[in-house]
């Protein structure tokens, strides 16, 4: 299912802590399904000592950090959140791969204590494997607001492992959960799992592959795990143990598998069996309950019509809080903090006698620079919050459930609803997000029409250049605007679908998980690693790119007028004329290329005027007929090369990379001309 | 044993109503993917929502669930009980 390869990963080397002296280190993988809290347990042991990177190979994320605790250093990986270990997705593969090969010293397996039957799934695969598993029983909480009452001694004499009640947004249970990891690693601790059984017609042909296969699988690989998987159909480990025995044997093992195709329901069943065993024994079930909280609210969140309107409402206030929290912290970060930090370098630069060059280059280039990026973080962080509060309390999932219908009719999937959604704060999260959809189409559409949603640095720049040309009726052309984008994205998906993918349907799988109360750790986390990435990424790009405008636009002669940047822009101007652009915002639109909210930064310096003063200078100069094919061409312009760089990452390959640059150049300039010439002013 | 308009798919299903998992019709990797969520031969299934068009909702092993329409119509069902 999950064919998709990029050529090219981001290698971060993880840091490395030294154990203090007398410290023992181990090595522990966290395990669980989606939606059991496995975050939150993660944050909860590794709070900052968190590192964020790829696992090797893989466009997936793998995070690690680490954990001290009494004498030890444990090293905790958080495995991709999955519901079984299959071969069929990137996620199943890495968590699989990383136990049987890693051998960590012992694996956390997360459950959700309100839908233990199904998160319990996970473990019977995971007891398959060779490290020894700590069950930790997580929001105890919630099942016991559902009626449900679960007997933890009962449930711990049944499977033979360790089990550890926990509330894991509450810290509660942590601490014995890193006991028990201790007491387990040490051998202190009992560990006689009981495995599910298989049926019984299927006993023999397991027993046989067993004994064809003895002394043939090679380390790592567990023998039982290998006859289990190769029953079950596996297409990795069928191609493995093809590699390991000769030709004869493997026709005796596929002979022996042939007739036995429906094996993985049969074992699915066997598993489900033994935890409803486990389960009956253990776990006292509520009677008819009062209708749940889950319940209540989704009917009205999923509903056809009041689910949109809520949505509606959710967005409009996300926005809300975002420009009214975030705007004026950062116009005062710009006017205060950026401005003073300016004068103080100029006026130290010239008591010091400096030349006019370096003058410029700190205050113009540099200053200038770390202002842009800084200007980002406070509708950046008041963004991530929001969209992480609706992840982490079940919205989100709704919101993709109800726009699926909408995102079908692109060839979308409901979950490229999210990572588009993430593209109004910045594209890269947005093309980086789509890795939540499995669906190799879907997620390449959704890539690639990722550009086309305004990120904030696109809408900084439509709240600065709106006024500018429109005054009163600004806030009416920038919806304009964005609508615009929002309805060439919905008619180029539509075509693209019919066009590449002859309107074939999707299949749409996908949890609601049950609404709970918001753990602020875990969200404060994500907003901290998300604008860390940022500013290490983004921000050096950006910083980057406004020293090397500068420069161009200072040398050779030390004034704009004659600089390389002005040639450019003489040189680009015919095309630009025929959309009303004159060289200035054609270079403008360019080194928007680099990042978005350049493109003010760029008009400023070329109009010779800072960002008071240009507005005036643009309005005199600029008639609003150019200004709107301007604006429009902004908006669906190439994405900024953080975008582009990440495009290319995702669909490792350069040449779809160049069909997305081509495209939107294209598409930015043939709307900017048609815009100018139909533009009733 | 079965009269032919016992056996439904998901699809058929109203908001409310409740059935068991008979069949599942699909492919090795559809199997085991819904599979893996609880929906095996033998589970009970309700229909949460199914509003004609565009994806249901199932509720199964106290667990949510959207499912595509194509992906319903492959769940085979019969009434419980």
């Amino acid at each position: 299912m999950n064919s998709h390869q990029p050529l090219r990963v981001e290698e971060v080397p993880e840091i490395t802590v030294k154990p203090r002296a007398g410290e023992k280190v181990l090595r522990v993988a966290l395990a669980g399904q989606p939606n059991v809290g496995k975050s939150t347990v993660f944050n909860m042991l590794t709070g900052l000592s968190q590192h964020v990177g790829n696992w090797p190979g893989k466009t997936v994320e793998k995070k690690s950090g680490r954990c001290r605790y009494g004498n030890y250093l444990m090293h905790i990986v958080d495995l991709p959140g999955t519901y079984s270990l299959t071969a069929n997705s990137i996620e199943e593969r890495i968590a699989r791969d990383y136990i049987v090969k890693e051998r960590p010293d012992v694996v956390v397996a997360i459950v959700n204590a309100a839908t233990l039957e199904r998160s319990l799934y996970l473990v019977a695969e995971l007891l398959l494997l060779p490290s020894p598993v700590v069950l930790g029983l997580n929001m105890m909480d919630v099942a016991e607001q559902q009626g449900y009452r679960i007997d933890v001694q009962i449930l711990q004499a049944k499977l033979g492992i360790p089990v550890v009640p926990m509330v894991a947004s509450k810290n509660q249970g942590v601490k014995e959960l890193l006991e028990a990891v201790i007491g387990l690693a040490e051998g202190i601790v009992p560990y006689n799992p009981r495995q599910p059984e298989i049926k019984e017609a299927h006993k023999p042909i397991l027993e046989k592959l067993r004994e064809l296969m003895d002394g043939l699988i090679p380390e790592p690989y567990p023998l039982d795990w290998v006859a289990i998987k190769l029953l079950e159909g596996d297409s990795e480990v069928t191609e493995l143990v093809k590699g390991w025995v000769d030709k004869d044997k493997w026709g005796e093992i596929s002979a022996l598998l042939k007739g036995h195709e429906d094996a993985i329901l049969d074992i699915a069943g066997g598993r489900y069996e033994w935890i409803r065993k486990l389960v009956r024994a253990a776990v006292e079930e509520p009677r008819m309950g009062p209708v749940s909280l889950t319940e209540r609210l989704d009917r009205v969140a999923t509903h056809p019509f009041w689910g949109l309107v809520v949505m509606a409402l959710v967005l409009g206030a996300i926005f809300w809080l975002t420009y009214t929290i975030g705007s004026p912290i950062q116009s005062w970060l710009e006017e205060s903090v950026i401005a003073s930090l300016a004068n103080l370098a100029s006026s130290w630069l010239s008591f010091l006698g400096a030349p006019a060059w370096l003058n410029g280059l700190m205050v113009d280039g540099i200053i200038g620079g770390i202002g842009t990026v800084l200007s980002f973080f406070p509708i950046l962080t008041v963004f991530f919050a929001v969209f992480g509060l609706l992840e982490d309390v079940g919205y989100l999932a709704r919101a993709a459930y109800v726009m699926d219908r909408f995102m079908h009719w692109m060839g979308l999937h409901g979950k490229s609803f999210l990572p588009l959604f993430l593209g109004f704060g910045c594209n890269v999260p947005a093309v980086l997000g789509s890795r939540i959809i499995e669906e190799k189409r879907a997620r390449l559409l959704t890539i690639f029409l990722t550009p086309f949603i305004p990120c904030s640095a696109r809408m900084a720049v439509l709240v600065f250049l709106t006024p500018v040309f429109f005054g009163e009726r600004a806030f009416l052309v920038s919806w304009g605007l964005i609508l615009l984008n929002l309805a060439i994205l919905a008619l180029v998906g539509k075509a693209m679908n019919s066009l590449l993918f002859k309107g074939e349907r999707l299949p749409f799988i996908m949890e609601l998980p049950l609404y709970h109360y918001p753990n602020f750790r875990t969200i404060g986390l994500e907003v901290w690693h998300r604008l860390s990435s940022f500013l290490r990424k983004a921000g050096t790009v950006i910083l980057a790119v406004s020293v090397v405008v500068w420069a161009f636009s200072y040398w050779p002669t030390g004034s704009i007028e004659g600089s390389f940047l002005a040639k450019l822009g003489v040189i680009l101007e015919p095309l630009g004329r025929l959309a009303g652009l004159d060289s200035r915002m054609v270079v403008a639109l360019l080194t928007g290329f680099v990042a978005k909210e350049n493109a003010v930064a760029t008009l400023g310096v070329l109009y010779g005027a800072g960002e008071e003063a240009l507005a005036s200078v643009l309005e005199k100069a600029v008639p609003p007929r150019a200004g709107f094919a301007f604006l429009v061409m902004e908006m669906l312009f190439i994405p900024c090369v953080a975008t582009v760089s990440v495009i290319r990452q995702e669909l490792g390959s350069w040449r779809w990379t160049f069909l997305v640059i081509g495209f939107y150049l294209v598409l930015s300039f043939a709307a900017g001309i048609l815009v100018y010439h139909v533009f009733p002013f | 044993m079965e009269t032919a308009n016992s056996l439904k798919t998901l699809v058929d299903l109203k908001a409310g109503e409740k059935a068991i998992v008979k069949e599942l019709r699909g492919g090795r990797g559809f199997v085991a993917r819904v599979a893996s969520l609880g929906l095996i031969p033998g589970a009970e299934v309700e229909v949460i929502r199914n509003p004609g068009h565009g994806p249901i909702i199932i509720r199964v092993k106290g667990s949510y669930f959207a499912l595509g329409r194509g992906e319903a119509a492959k769940v085979l069902v019969e009434d419980s009980a």
